[in-house]
């Protein structure tokens, strides 16, 4: 039982940010058919922003803003700059334009930042709590709590707001939005602005626990995918539970079957699934309209 | 012989002179690929300023052979393929005598055919033993390998009256090639592998695998891997209160171990070399002086702390340095007979004594064994 509730929250805790990541890539997807493979140095950023502005004296709260503001800037740089030029272009291109942006900005973060490896303190400490002769860190609540947070907004900012709305509609069809009055550009670069803070959020949330470096965004970008496909792209309930799927596939393959293949466990679980769900576990089938 | 061929002949005469004086004073090329950014630029950037730093000082006090000595690097990103190619560029278009470099195992390994091939002088920074065990003609290195870690453990876990360890991995490089040391040496050193765990780089929670360890009845843990790896393993032994010893590597021998790793390092255990605890060696220690020399030499210039890894290209320039005096020439055999020559030489690592067998010259004594206590190291013996 103690091993079992163990290996959940280890699951959990990592899938969280995995489901953070496919979030942000089901959003951009969603109003724009772009794959954003810079979305993991959103997450890098809100880890690394929050390190550096903290250490320099501002108060954890403070720099953790900043890191969000900071993230939510490059996002509306990177559709500004690249995704917004390249409009009209083939989805492959712009994932390669997407794929161009993340070394960029992994770059200059080695440049702005450093090379080395950095860690937050703990929110509420580092004392473990016990649940059922497990052991679980405070911080993990913290990443579970913040993730249902935003998953929570999100869901309340599309169903209940204007703007939602309208990302809404643009991802549903949108020449029809563009008829009914919706600025698209608008909607698309408020796409990128909150995925970027989701993903600085779920970066600055995990950092106590998973440390942080200018190097963490390609990882987290791979698994993110892997999770947001599992889930169906496009769906953000999907991209959720995906993300906690992985998560919990690769913490359980790790401490039951083989630690040394547990990336490969997780990912044949996934190819078996897309293999008999080609669109993910909630993704709706693609319609080709004539 | 007519007026005119004479003048021919004595033009040509001065400009074969004034060209051999040039190539006399022609500096010596030293090459060197390391991986300074990238994921092992923790370790190729400080490799890369002591580098630069000591040819400086060296060229100031008047160079090597009355020659100058100019340094070529080149930063391969941690990409075996790029350190390929550099070395391919370092013999053929900068036509280099010796090479001081190779960041990591991997990128070692890559270079090692064409400066074989070339005969070219290759002094490795990489800690992997398969650069020296089988013995190539042409490459030595420096640093300790990660199956004398193994070794220095062990025999700490024995003196500690225990037996049985768990063992935690990475799955690349260096992780996976420290894991394979230890499972070849662990019965020779009556040591028993109850638990073999690894957990792929960059991964960010290592509570599964330790979950397992602790069920193993395993009486230490032993932890083999550099970077974050090892800072988060640490904090997990933690989190999941397991009260069993634990070891880490010497890839750890940075003051960024303890800071990440945080209060969850104290009481682990590690053999480094002497670098780390240059304070608390005893004064008739041979090479506190080199040491001591070398950390304040580095952190009066580069305005960052000192770390081992620095230290094996100081043991490189200067062991390279030195064969090159000895060999009174810059020819590439000469030089190669010179550095197997070495005995006694005090480096950073240790105390260095080559032979046409071993191309690295460190015994277990290069080992100190350190244990961190109010987050900072402590030498234990």
């Amino acid at each position: 039982m103690a091993e079992l509730v163990q290996l959940l929250f280890a699951g959990l805790t990592t899938g969280a940010v995995y489901a953070l990541v496919a979030l942000g890539f089901t959003l951009i997807f969603q109003a724009s058919e772009v794959v954003n493979f810079a979305q993991g140095e959103f997450v890098m950023l809100g880890g690394m922003v929050t390190v550096f502005a903290y250490q320099a004296g501002l108060p954890l709260p403070l720099a953790a803003l900043l890191a969000v503001l900071v993230a939510v800037a490059t996002g509306v740089l990177l559709h500004r700059l690249a995704i917004e030029p390249a409009k009209g272009a083939t989805v492959v291109t712009l994932i390669i334009v997407t794929i161009g942006a993340s070394i960029l900005i992994r770059g200059l973060a080695q440049l702005v930042f450093d090379k080395q490896f950095h860690a937050l303190p703990a929110f509420s400490g580092d004392a473990p709590l016990r649940l059922l002769g497990a052991a679980i860190l405070p911080q993990s609540l913290w990443v579970l709590g913040g993730a249902a947070a935003i998953v929570f907004g999100l869901w309340l900012f599309m169903e209940r707001t204007l703007l939602g709305k309208a990302v809404r509609a643009t991802a549903a069809n949108r020449l029809a939005a563009e008829l009914v009055g919706i600025d698209t550009r608008l909607v698309l670069a408020l796409a990128f602005a909150v995925s970027a803070a989701i993903g600085a959020v779920g970066g600055i949330l995990v950092t106590p626990i998973t440390l942080t470096s200018y190097a963490v965004g390609t990882l987290l970008a791979l698994k993110g995918f892997a999770a947001a496909m599992l889930g169906g792209i496009g769906n953000p309930v999907g991209a959720v539970a995906g993300g906690l799927l992985l998560g919990l596939l690769e913490a359980f393959a790790a401490g039951w079957i083989s630690s040394t293949y547990k990336d490969g466990v997780a990912f044949l679980v996934i190819l078996l699934v897309l293999f008999a769900l080609p669109h993910g576990l909630l993704g709706r089938r693609a319609v080709e309209r004539v | 012989m007519n007026r005119r061929l004479l003048l021919v002949s004595v033009a040509s005469a001065t400009l074969f002179a004034a060209a051999s004086a040039a190539r006399a004073a022609e500096p010596i090329r030293i090459g060197s690929f390391l991986s300074v950014t990238g994921p092992a630029s923790f370790l190729g950037d400080p490799e890369k300023r002591t580098l630069e730093l000591y040819v400086g000082k060296i060229n100031a006090a008047g160079g090597v052979l009355g020659r100058k000595l100019e340094l070529v690097v080149y930063d391969d990103g941690g990409d075996a393929n790029n350190a390929r190619t550099f070395a391919t560029r370092l013999v053929e278009s900068d036509k280099v005598v010796a090479v001081v470099g190779g960041t990591t195992t991997a990128t070692t390994m890559a270079a090692v055919p064409v400066l074989e091939e070339a005969q070219i002088p290759f002094i490795s920074l990489a800690g992997g033993i398969e650069i020296v065990e089988p013995v190539k003609p042409f490459t030595f290195k420096t640093p300790h390998t990660d199956k004398m870690a193994c070794e220095k453990i062990f025999a700490d876990v024995k003196k500690r009256g225990l037996s049985k360890v768990g063992l935690v991995s990475s799955t690349a490089g260096f992780g996976a090639s420290m894991r394979n040391q230890c499972l070849k040496v662990a019965a020779a050193h009556g040591i028993e592998i109850v638990a073999d765990e690894r957990y792929a780089p960059g991964d960010t929670d290592t509570t599964p695998q330790l979950n397992k360890i602790k069920g193993s009845g395993a009486q230490v843990i032993v932890n083999a891997d550099f970077g974050q790896g090892p800072a988060i393993v640490t904090r997990n032994v933690k989190q999941l209160g397991l009260e069993l010893p634990l070891y880490q590597s010497h890839g750890v021998a940075s003051k960024s171990f303890i800071d990440l790793a945080g209060p969850a390092a104290e009481g682990v255990r590690l053999p480094a070399a002497a670098m780390l605890v240059a304070e608390q060696l005893p004064d008739d220690d041979p090479q506190k002086k080199v040491v001591l020399d070398y950390k304040t030499t580095y952190e009066s210039t580069q305005n960052q702390p000192v770390s081992t890894f620095g230290g094996h290209a100081y043991d490189g320039l200067m062991l390279l340095v030195r064969a090159i005096e000895k060999a009174g020439s810059t020819d590439g055999v000469k030089i190669r007979d010179a550095l197997r020559a070495t005995k006694g030489f005090v480096g950073t690592g240790g105390i260095v004594n080559m032979s046409a067998t071993d191309h690295m010259g460190l015994d277990l004594s290069a080992f100190r064994m350190l244990e961190i206590r109010g987050g900072t190291w402590k030498l234990l013996y």
